[in-house]
């Protein structure tokens, strides 16, 4: 019996370390982060191609205004990152990373625009906890996941999954990334796809 | 059933469960604690011929820490997406000029860091934002993140380094190194450089 409480044991620690993934959590957050394990890499089927319009959307900001998507056409390139919920592993590295890389979107005329489907009180303690971010974060939460939902990317739990739109100044869609839930994209293909743009 | 059986469906499942979930049986190992041997870790041989010379290293491909000529290293596990190392970015900076500035140790104590999970472009934009001075390296597949157990970031990492290529931890704590001439006083200490 003990030998099969040892292989019981040997199990549970064999699973632990396979459903463990590595995501370098910042000691910003200490023990703020509520860890929900890994998850269904991609939980939604979207419509959208490149190509396509984007879809305009209307959404709070944190700093209280309202913004619009068909307010940049013609001027700015924008960026989407949807990001499935504040206080999770990888979101809560994710947007500090562009946080450092303003200067990259401006060089290619591109404005960021990150969303949750959180509500704005807890968008604002969790950016605050980041130090701030200099590009404007979106509040997806009421009606609950509607912009998310008209992107294709709103999973069966209501979070979104963590993917990005370029978008040009045209309105047209010229990349996205609907990445597995549970890693960071890497930088590096956004900023090829700005390239890519005029 | 008896007791043989039990074990092989046990055995079974698990490596059932374990293809299921994906998982490259590549598990994180326990944090190198004080006192404790660093991990023998292979780093990218750097580019820059300043950073080579730095380093004491010569040739292209890879290197070992042991390879390092100095008497202790100083390593960084940091991430450009890490809040925290972004701030402590000018400290580490500050500790690697006032090291520089001690005659009598800029030539035995030197400064690497370790971007955790990021790509070499990600340790690029770190590198350009706070124009860090001494060699950054990635760890785009996280090998060396989960050779150190997977720490939380910023950690610091204060090797002592022997002749016989072997090597002593110092210093293995997670978050800020406070005051650099402090800290740099400290590594003195600690590693017996007088």
């Amino acid at each position: 019996m003990e030998r099969l409480e040892r292989m019981v044991f040997f199990i549970m620690l064999s699973l632990f370390a396979l459903a463990s993934v590595a995501s370098a959590a910042s000691e910003q957050f200490k023990g703020l982060i509520y860890d929900p394990g890994k998850l269904r890499p991609i939980d939604s089927r979207t419509h959208l191609k490149v190509g396509m319009k984007a879809p305009d959307f209307s959404l709070p900001s944190l700093s209280g205004e309202r913004v619009t998507l068909s307010q940049f056409r013609g001027k700015k390139n924008v960026v989407l990152t949807f990001v499935p919920a504040a206080w999770t592993p990888v979101c809560s590295d994710q947007w500090p990373g562009y946080n450092i890389a303003k200067s990259i979107f401006e060089k290619h005329n591109a404005l960021l625009l990150g969303i949750t489907v959180d509500n704005i009180p807890t968008l604002f303690a969790w950016t605050r906890e980041m130090g701030g971010l200099w590009f404007p974060v979106l509040s997806d939460f009421q009606p609950h996941g509607a912009v998310s939902k008209k992107y294709g990317v709103l999973r069966s739990n209501g979070t979104s999954e963590r993917a990005l739109f370029v978008i040009d100044k045209k309105g047209v869609i010229r990349y996205m990334d609907v990445h597995d839930i549970n890693k960071r994209p890497p930088f590096d293909a956004l900023v090829r796809e700005l390239e890519k743009l005029e | 059933m008896n007791e043989g059986t039990k074990i092989l469906i046990a055995a079974v499942l698990a490596v059932f469960i374990g293809i299921r979930a994906g998982g490259s049986g590549n598990a994180s190992e326990k944090t190198p604690l004080k006192g404790e041997r660093f991990p023998d870790i292979r780093l990218a041989v750097p580019e820059k011929e300043a950073e080579k010379s730095y380093l004491g290293l010569s040739g292209k491909g890879t290197f070992a820490l042991s390879d390092v000529k100095a008497d202790v290293l100083i390593i960084e596990i940091f991430s450009m997406y890490c809040p925290y190392c972004q701030k402590e970015a000018p400290l580490v900076n500050q500790l690697f000029e006032t090291i520089g500035k001690a005659e009598d140790v800029k030539n035995r104590i030197k400064v690497i860091g370790i971007g955790a999970g990021n790509t070499p472009f990600e340790v690029d934009v770190f590198r350009t934002q706070y124009a860090v001075p001494f060699p950054l390296f990635d760890d785009q597949s996280y090998d060396v993140y989960k050779r150190i157990g997977e720490v939380r970031t910023p950690y610091f990492f204060v090797l002592k380094l022997h002749p016989d290529r072997s090597n002593t931890i110092v210093y293995s704590k997670v978050g800020t190194i406070g005051d650099p001439a402090q800290f740099l006083a400290f590594v003195r200490d600690e590693a017996g450089l007088k």
